[in-house]
């Protein structure tokens, strides 16, 4: 892997796996689509790319178990970033897509990446039937989302999973007009939190069947983030209750961060949160690669009386990519328990 | 007492200013030679790793449609399957007059130590690199040839580019190629599955990586060349210092005398000494390292070319400082004066406190003493001679080179004296006699500088000849590796066929390049058949060969097999060849092959068809007056996609001008150690020449004209000139013949056959003899204008 052009492809990802890269890459705009506030989600379209804005992604997190209990997650991520507004067949496509897999487990993180561009084939998405992939990584389906096979390998781990959803999607935001921040920054928008999951994961030390749940997050934009945020954190919880919370805080150089969430019930209705509701405050650190990393935080949305605190399942569970950031499965302890997944960008070495 | 002795010993320095200049000037080019090599080398093995870069796509194996271009479908299809490839398109486009080749990459899928180095280095944005204009990659002059011309993309020089290509990401290549988004190969990158990709996509074609052992070893070898040279070199720059440290020792015993009997302790004025020759070193090394530095510098850009050009390894045309060299280089001076200077104070520290203060190197020395260290030389000689007997390897080949070298030079004083008492015996004029035994008297004083000058003459006799018998051996490989001007292979058999038909009318000849790949004698192994055509004969070098190999071959009677083949098999011309299951013939010849690793064996055309008739029929090298107009129209009006035309001729006159500019670093480093040597003579000549008027005084009150004498003195210098470099052609052949036939076996297992060259040697008799002319030169010049009176005087101080 070309270790210094996949940096330099995702400095054009303002995604968030990239939010030290973007200021002024972020704000700017010239010829991209703008989320639009009175956007309705159509489906199966809204599945598919969406060219015309900057950046897209296709990004699957599940917590899973083994058949000893042990505690696993996996990461699936199909980033799309254009450097022009539009597709076009052949070499002179102007779409980059980024593939980003991991695994992690109770003492091993494992990460890879793939990079191709769009007009080949060699990556990209499909509605009918459904279907994203770049090279052999792949997660392809009904045209509805509920049913879907996801697979990815590397050298030393790789998964191979099925997916049934139990619960319909869920738009993000206001019907699936997300902002990002208190200056309009904003995107869209909407998830399946309600993957019921079973295949096996591939480790050095051989195969292991599993099971558990899965969560799929769509976003699209093409400037996601204000100049003074450098960073986010983002929740994507699963309560025993069977309730769903998605949260996440954008921290800001020049203020308080902006904070954003929804609650998502047992049978999928949405309740969002705007800035301020949702509470995110650091416990404890976990120092990987020079920086600063909090892997335990006390997590608060009143609304809800949701008090709890998540904790890494594995505190090291650093995507050690051409652009590093943090991501793994947490466990959740307090007044509503349960399990999700924490990610975590921009924090830099000090 | 301490300072007191320092600024008397550093006060002769300050009268001997030219001996000053001659030590400094000695080490500081020795040391400028040494590091100047270590700096090449050093800078030429950083590169090699991007050497197999831009250049190297051939040691990926790769997968090819015989039928045409791969579609894009299926390079996606592949990925998605899992395969990790990386498509590539060429061709050659016309542009701003040039047929430029371009090379098109996928930057996002091409491994990284495949992509220029500007590429990596973070400074591009992805819009820059992959939206249109795009950008793309070629030599500086290249660059230069297409600036401003429109459609092209951003251009950036990168000098491990050969001329006229154009390397870029592949969306430009398809667009200066107009090639439809078709890949003409699919490179297969590490971790590829074996075997062919037919439930993914039938059809294609499974191609072996070219060798890259090649390049390596012939680079190790140029290298190995440099190092020997660098540090002859220096050898050679260590005998001045010796010569000049050992007289500045010798005309400060009085004053040593004179200090040890005003007090001053042995242990303080050994220190001093040490002290002195530290500075001394240190302050020379400093030079010698900048003007290496510069030297490098200079050199480097034709180093870098041969480089290229021979091997296809790239280097920077430009020199990075390192200092772990800089040290090195610091290092090698300061123990090279050191070891200069130890028997200078091993004199002093056994010195009587009284001894006499009268200089003795310019007395005669005994013939016991010169006997004593021709003893010395002729054990040298024999314990190098032994070493490759008693031991193996590179380490035993140096052992050889370096006791050929100090014993030879060890014996030329004896030499030199026993011709030169043999020219005395046969004088009969009275200045005759004296003209020899004066020049004979003279000899201890010049022995070092002499001695010098038989390493420098043999230095230059054993490279130059072993540079020579390599660029020969070089060109004769070039014209046996690329003896037709075009090379084309036909998608199939049918289009062959048809290709044949179609060149029969324009071309001088069509050979057909046919090989079976079979295991020879127990290895893996190529079988060719060749027609009938007098270019083998006149341009494939036999290294070893029966009456009429030829003859024998074509008559389906005898094979050809390559120097590997036959090494590793001790096989020799009459011996019998196995081509297969009872199938044998004898060796009609052996020839030199050395950019394959595998058993290669010839046959005619007819006897391989004969015994293999499903060879694949494709391949055909094309003689042609015309290479450039034939491959367009092999591409234009035949039809033929251009990856499957390779136009060699030209990159045969590129690769040999490249080679020739070798010449110009071996001629440059030959002057300057030739000018070193030159140097020692001209110093020990001016010493001398002060020192011999009381000599030259008796001669001139007998009637002797001051011209007379001056030109006696340059016939003398330019006698023993020429008698040191009759004594110096053996040992540089000696020399040659070392590198070539152990040195170069040792190292990388193959033997360079050896030519003579006459006419170098000539030529470095006149420069040898310029050398010591110009050496001679003034000293001479002050002998003719010395005022009568001095003369004169000389009687009247006489001691």
């Amino acid at each position: 892997m070309n270790g210094n052009l996949a940096a330099a492809c995702l400095l054009c990802l303002p995604t968030i796996a990239d939010a030290q890269g973007f200021a002024g890459l972020g704000s700017d705009a010239v010829g991209f689509a703008l989320p639009d506030p009175a956007h309705r989600l159509t489906f199966p379209e809204d599945h598919g790319a969406h060219p015309a804005f900057r950046i897209e992604w296709w990004y699957l997190t599940a917590n899973l178990t083994g058949p000893d209990g042990t505690d696993y997650g996996i990461q699936w991520t199909l980033f799309r970033s254009a450097l022009a507004p539009f597709e076009e067949a052949g070499w002179a496509s102007p779409q980059i897509w980024l593939g980003n897999a991991g695994l992690t487990t109770p003492t091993t993180h494992f990460a890879a990446e793939k990079l191709a561009r769009g007009g080949t084939g060699q990556a990209g998405v499909e509605t009918v039937p459904f279907a994203a992939w770049i090279d052999d990584w792949r997660m392809a389906g009904t045209e509805t989302l509920d049913r879907l096979t996801l697979s990815a390998s590397a050298e030393d781990f790789g998964y191979e999973l099925t997916l049934n959803a139990t619960g319909p999607l869920v738009p993000q935001g206001e019907d699936g007009y997300s902002v990002k921040s208190a200056g309009g920054q904003a995107s869209h928008y909407y998830s399946q939190p309600f993957y019921e999951i079973a295949g096996t994961i591939s480790l050095p030390e051989g195969d292991i069947p599993v099971t558990g749940q899965g969560w799929l997050d769509r976003e699209w934009s093409s400037q996601p983030l204000a100049d003074t945020q450098d960073g986010w954190d983002w929740i994507s919880l699963h309560f025993d209750s069977g309730a769903k919370l998605m949260g996440f805080r954008l921290r800001d150089r020049s203020g308080p961060p902006f904070t954003s969430a929804t609650w998502i019930s047992t049978d999928g209705t949405p309740t969002p949160y705007s800035d301020g509701e949702l509470t995110m405050r650091p416990l404890a650190t976990t120092d990987i690669a020079g920086a600063k990393i909090p892997t335990r935080w006390q997590i608060d949305l009143p609304a809800q009386a949701l008090s709890v605190e998540i904790d890494a399942i594995n505190p090291n569970a650093w995507m050690d990519l051409s652009f590093p950031y943090w991501e793994g499965p947490v466990r959740i302890t307090g007044n509503q328990p349960g399990r999700g997944y924490l990610e975590m960008t921009g924090y830099a070495a000090e | 007492m301490r300072r007191t002795a320092l600024a008397a010993l550093v006060s002769h320095w300050r009268r001997q200013k030219l001996q000053l200049f001659a030590l400094l000037a000695g080490l500081a080019l020795a040391t400028a030679l040494w590091s100047a090599v270590q700096a090449i080398n050093a800078e030429a093995r950083r590169s090699y790793a991007a050497a197999a870069g831009t250049l190297g796509l051939g040691s990926y194996e790769t997968l090819v449609d015989p039928a045409g271009p791969i579609p894009v479908e299926s390079f996606a299809a592949l990925r998605r399957a899992g395969w990790p490839v990386t498509p590539l398109v060429e061709g050659r486009a016309e542009i701003a007059g040039r047929r430029i080749q371009v090379i098109g990459l996928e930057f996002l899928s091409a491994p990284r130590r495949n992509l220029p180095d500007t590429l990596a280095a973070d400074t591009l944005s992805p819009a820059e690199i992959f939206l249109p204009p795009g950008i793309g990659f070629a030599a500086p002059a290249t660059l230069r040839a297409l600036a401003g011309q429109p459609g092209l993309p951003r251009l950036f020089a990168d000098p491990a580019l050969p001329p006229d290509r154009l390397f870029t990401d592949i969306a430009v290549a398809d667009r200066l190629l107009e090639a439809g988004s078709g890949i003409d190969r699919l490179l297969l990158l590490p971790g590829a599955p074996d075997g062919l990709p037919d439930a993914v996509v039938p059809g294609l074609r499974r191609q072996p990586a070219e060798s890259q052992g090649d390049l390596t070893r012939l680079t190790a070898s140029f290298h190995l060349n440099l190092t020997a040279f660098g540090f002859l070199s220096f050898a050679v720059g260590l005998f001045i210092v010796h010569g000049t440290i050992g007289l500045a020792f010798e005309q400060r015993r009085g004053m040593f005398r004179s200090l040890r009997a005003l007090g001053l302790p042995l242990r303080t004025l050994l220190a001093l000494l040490l002290a002195e020759i530290l500075a001394l070193a240190t302050i020379a090394g400093g030079l010698g390292i900048a003007l290496g530095y510069l030297i490098a510098g200079a050199l480097l850009p034709d180093v870098a070319a041969t480089l290229r050009g021979l091997y296809g390894a790239s280097l920077p045309g430009t020199l990075a400082f390192d200092p772990a060299w800089a040290a090195s280089g610091l290092g090698i001076a300061l123990a090279g004066s050191l070891v200069a200077a130890a028997h200078g104070l091993d004199t002093v520290r056994r010195m009587p406190l009284l001894a006499s203060a009268r200089p003795r190197a310019w007395a005669i020395v005994s013939g016991r003493q010169l006997r004593r260290q021709a003893a010395a030389g002729g054990a040298l000689l024999a314990a190098g001679a032994l070493a490759p007997i008693l031991a193996d390897g590179l380490l035993a080949g140096f052992a050889l080179l370096g006791g050929l070298l100090l014993g030879a030079a060890l014996l030329l004083p004896l030499l030199l004296s026993a011709v030169l008492a043999l020219g005395a015996a046969h004088a009969r004029r009275p200045l005759a006699q004296w003209f020899w035994a004066d020049t004979r008297q003279q000899l201890p004083g010049l022995s070092l500088a002499l001695m010098a000058l038989l390493l420098a003459l043999a230095t230059n006799i054993g490279v130059s000849t072993m540079v020579s018998s390599f660029r020969q051996t070089f060109v004769g490989w070039l014209d046996q590796r690329l003896v037709s001007e075009l090379y084309v292979t036909a998608p199939s058999e049918a289009e062959a066929e048809r290709l044949r038909a179609w060149l029969a009318p324009r071309a001088e000849a069509v050979l057909p390049i046919w090989k079976v790949d079979l295991p020879l004698m127990g290895a893996p192994g190529e079988l060719y058949g060749i027609v009938d055509n007098p270019v083998y004969r006149e341009h494939w070098p036999l290294l070893a060969a029966t009456d009429a190999p030829w003859e024998a071959l074509y008559a389906g009677r005898a094979a050809l097999v390559n120097e590997q083949l036959a090494r590793r098999n001790g096989l020799h011309p009459g011996d019998p060849v196995s081509l297969g299951a009872g199938w044998q013939l004898p060796v009609a010849a052996i020839y030199s092959d050395y950019g394959n690793p595998a058993g290669q064996a010839i046959v005619a055309l007819p006897t391989l068809l004969e015994h293999h008739p499903e060879v694949p029929k494709l391949r055909h090298g094309i003689l042609t007056d015309d290479p450039q107009a034939l491959s367009r129209a092999l591409t234009e009006e035949f039809g033929l996609p251009p990856a499957n035309v390779t136009e060699n001729g030209r990159l045969k006159a590129v690769s040999l001008e490249v080679f020739d500019r070798t010449f110009t670093v071996t001629a440059a480093l030959n002057i300057l150690t030739l000018s070193v040597a030159g140097f020692a003579i001209l110093t020990a000549l001016l010493t001398l020449s002060s020192m011999r008027l009381p000599q030259l005084a008796p001669l001139w009150a007998l009637g002797l004209t001051r011209r007379r004498l001056a030109r006696l003195e340059i016939l003398r210098a330019l006698a023993l000139a020429a008698l040191t470099f009759a004594a110096a052609l053996p040992v540089g052949l000696a020399l040659a013949w070392c590198l070539l036939a152990v040195v170069n076996v040792e190292a990388f297992g193959w033997r360079l056959p050896m030519t003579l060259f006459p006419d170098q040697w000539l030529r470095l008799l006149l420069l040898a003899l310029l050398a010591a002319l110009v050496a001679a030169a003034l000293p001479v010049r002050r002998l003719a204008r010395t005022e009568p009176s001095q003369f004169l005087k000389v009687f009247a101080d006489e001691r």
